[in-house]
């Protein structure tokens, strides 16, 4: 890794406006209540050929900033999208007397998309003797995997570029990062950037889950998501969204914006090994990365935010590659949560979630607890492992999230509290 | 079917595209889509609809029978009139 420099105004990149679509909050503020208090988002979803199942189910206003038509033509991720955009917008102050339509991009993370559009078409021609004249004409734009974002561009007008990026779970970070080099390549001057995730619509995704042994069960869903506990069984499908707006700090500073942090690193590697299975080495070699170009040591790091699902495997392989990686610092000056314990595993939008759940640390000093952690699980002890109730420290300064996919695809972003 | 409820049919389609469509004034030999926020996509949503419910397989080039309300209902009528 080269020497770091210390970036300038315009390489400096700043979060200024949080839209989120989560399981049991539809803002950030009710989303940052709902973790501090340790409530569960978690319900349950009865889905064609599977049965019922615990699933995270998104709440809001679905016509606040389109009609309902739009959303009947669109996609379940569009329609999230959209409400994500807007909300995103309307925090940061932004509208296009502000940033020229021309010059914003849309980067969204998807893990997957379509998968829901064709089941519901497969089923609908079933309806017909799978006579393909009943298929709809809305299955391809609905299914291009720019769907989402584009959808975005119609409702607010933004005629920057706009496309997906696909990274499995790890895609909100990617997403994220795509935005950062956007921004500091010139290409755009606002990035609205996050990921997407309407998974739950999928019975196939349930199905698939269920088949690898890695779909979480329990009789009192709000229990279901548990990771690290001993008594994890897997996944909880989860839905949601949640779009950024970044801009460079000159411009930022300019327009006397609020400042929700400074993303100031960032890492993608790949496993290169297996099609499911995570990989703790190739995962701390990411954190390595992304803590290289920050410029930062391991112990400024405050609050490790980990992408643990509720698995067996990958819950112990990632606490593995924290513990090498925080050694000196866990439990004294860097502490560690879970957000998926509160909402399951919102896929594309996971990671971004996650990091909007914490950012609020910045102004409340208060790391936000993993829930359902009745039994730790020893081999995934992580000293500064917080649980049960918020942890409250004298100032959280950086938050290291970690977001890892299918096919070997790891993530770790770091986001730190902005000083001019 | 007769005319009537032909008309009704094709109001309670658009309506279900559109639930804020307006039938207020509606001109029946005006085009639709001079008086309704209905685009190319929604006109392939009522000839699916009808394929749907009647069988009707509208072929493309009679699309522009489906132009007004009452030429839609002229179409039609032979059609559904055993229906």
């Amino acid at each position: 890794m080269t020497a770091m420099t210390t970036p300038s105004t315009t390489e400096r990149i700043v979060i200024t406006g949080v839209g989120l679509a989560a399981p049991g909050a539809d803002s950030l503020a009710t989303f940052r209540a709902n973790l501090l208090a340790g409530k569960s988002g978690v319900s349950t979803i009865d889905l064609r050929y599977m049965g019922t199942h615990p699933a995270g189910l998104c709440s809001f206003d679905e016509t606040k900033y389109r009609k309902k038509r739009e959303n009947k033509r669109g996609t379940r991720a569009g329609c999230i999208g959209v409400y994500c955009a807007g909300e995103a917008l309307a925090d940061a102050g932004i509208n296009a007397s502000i940033y020229d339509p021309a010059r914003t991009g849309i980067y969204v993370g998807l893990t997957e998309h379509g998968t829901v559009e064709t089941e519901n078409e497969v089923y609908n021609i079933g309806q017909y003797d799978y006579n393909v004249d009943y298929w709809t004409h809305h299955h391809n734009p609905r299914t291009v995997l720019n769907n989402p974002a584009g959808e975005i561009t119609m409702t607010f007008g933004i005629t920057g570029p706009h496309y997906s990026i696909g990274a499995a779970c790890a895609a909100g970070n990617a997403a994220l990062i795509q935005g950062v080099q956007m921004l500091r390549l010139g290409e755009v001057d606002l990035a609205l950037c996050g990921g997407l995730s309407e998974c739950v619509g999928s019975f196939g995704i349930f199905a698939s889950f269920r088949a690898q042994g890695a779909l979480a069960e329990h009789a009192d869903p709000s229990k279901a998501s548990r990771p690290f506990d001993l008594q994890r069984n897997g996944i909880v499908i989860a839905e949601g969204g949640c779009l950024f707006t970044l801009e460079r700090l000159d411009q930022a500073l300019a327009r006397n914006a609020k400042i929700y942090g400074e993303i100031c690193g960032y890492a993608i590697n790949s496993d290169a090994r297996d099609f499911v299975l995570p990989y703790g080495p190739r995962q701390r070699e990411c954190m390595h990365l992304a803590l290289a170009r920050a410029g930062m040591q391991p112990e400024e790091i405050t609050i490790i935010n980990t992408h643990a699902t509720g698995t067996k495997q990958g819950d112990i392989e990632e606490c593995q590659a924290i513990r090498e990686t925080f050694a000196s610092s866990m439990g004294k000056s860097t502490w560690v949560n879970n957000t998926k314990s509160h909402i399951g595993h919102a896929m594309g939008a996971a990671g971004v979630l996650e990091l909007a759940g914490n950012l609020p640390a910045f102004q409340d000093n208060l790391v936000h607890p993993t829930i359902n952690l009745d039994d730790p699980d020893p081999a995934c002890d992580l000293p500064g492992l917080v649980r049960h109730t918020p942890k409250e420290l004298s100032q959280v300064d950086a938050i290291l999230n970690n977001s890892f996919g299918m096919l070997g695809i790891n993530s770790v972003l770091i986001v730190k509290r902005f000083l001019a | 079917m007769n005319r009537n409820e032909i008309r009704d049919v094709l109001l309670e389609i658009i309506a279900d595209i559109d639930e804020e469509a307006d039938f207020a004034g509606l001109d029946d030999h005006k085009p639709l889509r001079d008086q309704l926020d209905l685009d190319s996509m929604d006109f392939l949503d009522i000839v699916m609809e009808l394929r749907k419910r009647y069988k009707l397989q509208i072929p493309e080039d009679e699309y522009p029978e489906l132009a007004t309300l009452s030429s839609c209902v002229n179409y039609l009528e032979p059609k559904l009139r055993h229906i």
